[in-house]
């Protein structure tokens, strides 16, 4: 929808007395006494989104979890790999600060679970940035082509589908290597395309038969480029969705497979992994594996919080209820 | 119909065949067979000869993955590579094990999902409903392997403070389960840790599934009809909207529960079940292919059978859907 025609719309939320849009709208609004602010489809989504308290809270939460992965060295009160021999299996205390307590050699949790964080985000993002890439193309290609091409990338979505997840997943890492976060990333993005390659797909073969297509093709677009500068931002708002769904999905994923074994291997620490190496040391230091799992519960719960709120916000079928 | 199934028999069965060329191949192509026994510790060179010759591992891949089906049609998946025991019996034993472990994490999962689903759409916005979706929400974010964890810790603890053994953290029996209703009753000891970690994440899934669909149900104008023509309540909300509501839920669970059979690993493996995981994470980590193979195919098959089961159940259970 144009900004033209979302001027239009009267707007509950605006205060009244809100300087006038420049655009046609305002006309009609001033007629009856009323004064509508033009805003893009942008400015609705961003005013939907932060009406969506628990996602605001999120994405706050999200982006400080973000800054100390970042600053890990400096926020982390220990080393990942430092050694305090006066303070082994200690659980929780603010004796020198190991609020997370610390394992058999001594090393402070906290300081560990601040650089895993490091490493489960950075898998997360590379994971949920290499699928959404991969399963746009993907989608928009069999969509918009159609026929045999749509044909056979849908066999091959099928052919993942059917194959057991998490069994492909261990395969692979088994055969292709694994251990270093990016090799683990693109391995789990490798699988998880699928479910965004549908959506666009759907979005496509209905977005292919509007008239702004027809009208592009006639001016001499190319396929490419319709395809990317015509069609594809009308599919933002289920991308963007899915993609933030996916993160959540890869954070758990990547835990898993660290705790498997067929993850990010050591020294690194990642989220999933610490949880693996404290339950190795007992069941009586409960705290090794308590403190990460609370971390990826309150991080996937944040990521889902935050796609919700986008789902809400990005979809314009929601612009009177919001 | 039959048609209808006959044809997504058919193609299914093309669909298997490309992922298994597609697994076999790959597997061959990242580590050659012979290397993989040239790995094995304390082999001789007569012995790997031996095993080369058994298992034709200087063929062309072409060939063995020929061999491969047809020790698979012939000779129920054949042997391990270096033991040349067969791999069937331990992958049926497995199998039996998953599905006393799934089918009972299923039922607990659908019975209460289906009560929390109801009762938080016919209470909409009520306390109830809010702590329902809080729970689905931390359900659906919480790793399974990390659950299965804090509940082997407090289990564990529970029985280390007040020795009081409630349920058992690991393996499917004690050393000596006893028989008869001994044994079953070890076993649910032993199993009723796992079936919960495996019903939360279902529990949490399905009960939002419920919710939604029996709103959509409630709101819907028959059901306004109903309750205009003065039937009672119970009868409105129990014959009329609930049976209607639970239509796509079948669906849900049909298509979930083909995929739990080689969905349970991590369940397993915290839990050292002797179950489909466990079967193919130790053959895996052994670097075979064929029990590996075999696994494979074993809950592929699985997948596309509950995945027409669904389809078919959604045909019958709602005329509305033609089954082309």
């Amino acid at each position: 929808m144009s900004e033209h025609s979302a001027g239009r719309v009267p707007d509950p939320f605006t205060p009244v007395g809100a300087p006038a849009g420049a655009l046609g709208g305002s006309e009609l609004a001033h007629e009856s006494g009323l004064e509508v602010k033009a805003r893009s489809q942008w400015a609705y989504a961003r005013i939907r989104f932060f009406r969506h308290k628990l996602a605001v809270a999120s994405l706050v939460i999200l982006i400080v979890a973000a800054l100390v992965a970042v600053f890990a060295e400096q926020v982390a009160p220990y080393g990942f790999d430092e050694f305090d021999f006066e303070h082994v299996v200690s659980p929780p205390t603010t004796e020198g600060w190991h609020l997370f307590g610390t394992d058999q050699l001594g090393r402070d949790y906290l300081s560990r679970v601040i650089f895993g964080l490091r490493t489960s985000l950075w898998v997360a993002l590379l994971v949920a940035t290499v699928a959404t890439v991969i399963g746009t193309v993907v989608g928009a290609v069999a969509g918009y082509y159609g026929g045999v091409v749509d044909n056979l990338l849908m066999r091959l979505v099928d052919l993942i589908l059917v194959v057991p997840f998490l069994v492909v997943l261990l395969v692979l890492s088994q055969y292709l290597g694994h251990g270093k976060p990016l090799r683990v990333g693109i391995i789990v993005a490798l699988l998880i395309w699928v479910g965004l390659a549908r959506i666009v797909r759907g979005t496509f073969l209905s977005l292919r038969e509007k008239e702004f297509v027809e009208a592009a093709k006639a001016a001499g677009a190319g396929d490419t480029r319709i395809m990317f500068r015509h069609m594809l931002p009308s599919t933002v708002g289920p991308i963007v969705v899915t993609m933030t769904l996916l993160i959540a999905t890869a954070i758990l994923l990547e835990a898993a497979l660290s705790f498997l074994g067929f993850g990010v291997q050591p020294p690194t620490p990642a989220l999933g992994k610490l949880i693996g190496e404290g339950a190795g040391e007992g069941f009586s230091s409960w705290w090794l594996v308590t403190f990460p799992g609370i971390v990826i519960v309150m991080l996937a719960l944040a990521v889902n919080f935050i796609g919700d709120g986008l789902r809400d916000a990005l979809d314009p079928q929601q612009r009177t209820r919001a | 119909m039959l048609t209808y199934v006959i044809r997504r028999l058919f193609y299914s069965t093309i669909v298997l065949l490309a992922a298994s060329v597609l697994v076999f191949w790959g597997m061959s192509f990242v580590t050659s067979p012979i290397g993989f026994l040239r790995m094995q510790p304390g082999f001789s060179e007569q012995t790997i000869q031996n095993i080369t010759e058994r298992k034709h591992l200087d063929d062309p891949i072409y060939v063995r993955y020929g061999y491969w089906v047809k020790d698979m049609v012939t000779n129920k998946f054949g042997t391990e590579t270096v033991s040349d025991l067969p791999i069937w019996p331990d992958l049926q034993r497995a199998m039996g094990h998953t599905l006393q472990l799934i089918v009972a994490a299923e039922l607990l999962a659908i019975l209460l999902a289906v009560g929390i689903g109801v009762y938080s759409a016919l209470r909409q916005y009520s306390a109830f409903d809010y702590a329902a979706t809080t729970f689905s929400f931390v359900g659906l974010a919480m790793p399974v392997f990390w659950l299965a964890l804090m509940l082997q810790i407090l289990f564990v603890n529970i029985y280390l403070w007040f020795d009081v053994r409630i349920f058992y953290v690991a393996s499917l029996n004690s050393v000596d389960p006893g028989t008869g209703i001994h044994f079953v009753l070890d076993r649910a000891q032993h199993l009723a840790l796992p079936i919960i970690v495996l019903a939360v994440a279902n529990i949490a899934t399905y009960s939002r599934f419920m919710r939604a669909a029996m709103l959509e149900v409630v709101n819907s104008d028959y059901v306004r009809t109903a309750r205009a023509k003065g039937l009672p309540e119970r009868r409105v909300t129990m014959s009329h909207a609930f049976r209607n509501a639970l239509i796509p839920l079948v669906t849900l669970v049909a298509l979930n529960f083909g995929g739990l059979l080689s969905g349970a690993v991590i369940t397993e493996t915290v839990f050292a079940l002797d179950g489909m995981g466990t079967f193919f994470i130790t053959r895996l980590n052994a670097g075979d292919p064929y029990p590996v193979m075999a696994f494979l195919m074993v809950s592929a098959v699985f997948v596309i059978v509950f995945n027409l089961i669904a389809d078919l159940a959604y045909g019958w259970l709602d005329p509305r859907v033609r089954l082309e």
